[in-house]
């Protein structure tokens, strides 16, 4: 129920600052349709831990600025294997296991992997990722494991929304 | 000023990405030269959008972002399946 | 929420006119790397450098001209959407390239072994045009 209204608040939030005016009619009429789409969603039952992630709450906030300067570095480094000549490039095929509990976590990491290039994640089954590096550098750095660790330590305590436990509304 | 030379530039890149989508050979060459097409298409819409001094242009942008990110997962999964209501169930290949 | 650009410090345009260079410097190398890259799991990275690079350093350019307002909003908007749909449509892509039967080129000296064990997935029924 929680997560409903917090949906409902969101999409309220995003109305006005799409539109911008704040006419009582044009108020009616956006509550009205935040009401319909909040039913519709617990109708379709997607309001959930991975639905509307609420859970993470601040500590996914610090995660952001480390996941952009990482996206800067490998954008830089990718910029000047583009530019070789002939390109460095060591194209291989990973795998790395994910140490997140939920599925949740997991897309979290593989999303975050495909964010910074040089590196894209092609499979995920069941916390193991199957990740295309463009260079060794990028695979080695992957290998590493920090960008792990990250996506571990934002996700907090998720025993809760373990693998195939099913979530649900706390 | 700068806003034009930064659309002229984007309308540039955005003729080099169709070089690809043209050459393929795979018609997975030309989705990623697709998306990254609209993805240009939307950053050009939002700095043309400051070069007339018109923020509606934004709005625009922002439905061809959802637009681009629907056309691509449509296509790439009617390549897939050659149809768009193929279930995922009992394929090894899973959904797309 | 005017684009009105009087009244504001030079500097920010400086700095939002550096940023806007440099996410088109990005998009520009990115789509070189679609060009000249050798096989399509190749150019996904180029194309990830336009949709993150590109596209993140223009639309930081744009948000520093337009200061606190709803416009900043709507920039922020786009960005987000931008990076929370890129992965998954490149993602999408991947799936659809490596069911179609196309086997990522790996250079020797990597896992060749896991690559082919994986590669069981592909079932050739769908044609790669």
């Amino acid at each position: 129920m929680l997560r409903a209204f917090s949906l409902g608040f969101v999409l309220l939030v995003l109305w006005g600052l799409l539109s911008g005016l704040m006419e009582p009619f044009l108020m009616a009429l956006a509550v009205a349709s935040v009401l319909v789409v909040v039913l519709i969603s617990r109708r379709m039952d997607v309001i959930d831990h991975e639905g509307h992630p609420i859970q993470l709450g601040w500590r996914s906030i610090f995660y952001w600025p480390w996941l952009f300067w990482e996206i800067l570095k490998s954008n830089l480094l990718i910029a000047r294997v583009i530019l070789g000549q002939p390109m460095p490039i060591l194209p291989a095929v990973i795998k790395v296991k994910g140490s997140q509990k939920s599925e949740l976590g997991h897309v979290i990491y593989g999303n975050s992997i495909t964010l910074t290039p040089g590196t894209v994640t092609i499979g995920l089954e069941r916390g193991e990722l199957t990740v295309h590096a463009l260079t060794k550098g990028t695979a080695d750095d992957l290998k590493s494991g920090g960008m792990d660790r990250r996506v571990t330590a934002m996700m907090g305590d998720e025993k809760k929304y373990a693998a195939g436990a099913g979530g649900g509304e706390p | 000023m700068i806003y034009g030379a930064t659309v002229a530039a984007l309308l540039v890149i955005m003729g080099l990405s169709l070089v690809r989508a043209f050459k393929g050979p795979t018609v997975y060459d030309r989705m990623v030269a697709a998306n990254t097409f609209g993805t240009l298409t939307v950053i050009t819409l939002a700095v043309y959008g400051f070069m007339r001094g018109r923020p509606e242009f934004l709005d625009i942008a922002l439905v061809y972002a959802v637009i681009n990110f629907i056309g691509t997962i449509a296509v790439a999964k009617f390549v897939k399946f050659s149809h768009l209501g193929h279930p995922a169930g009992d394929d090894h290949g899973g959904d797309i | 929420m005017d684009l009105d650009l009087a009244g504001n410090l030079v500097i920010w345009d400086m700095i939002g006119w550096a940023l806007m260079s440099a996410g088109a410097l990005f998009a520009a190398i990115g789509v070189i790397g679609i060009i000249r890259l050798p096989d399509v799991f190749t150019r996904m990275h180029g194309a990830g450098m336009v949709d993150t690079g590109g596209a993140g350093l223009i639309l930081l350019g744009l948000m520093v001209q337009a200061g606190p307002t709803l416009v900043t909003v709507k920039l922020i908007l786009i960005a987000a959407f931008i990076f929370f749909t890129s992965p998954a449509a490149t993602h999408a892509v991947a799936r659809a390239a490596l069911n179609g039967g196309v086997t990522p080129l790996v250079e020797k000296g990597t896992d060749h072994k896991k690559t082919k064990a994986r590669e069981k997935g592909g079932d050739g029924k769908s044609s790669t045009t």
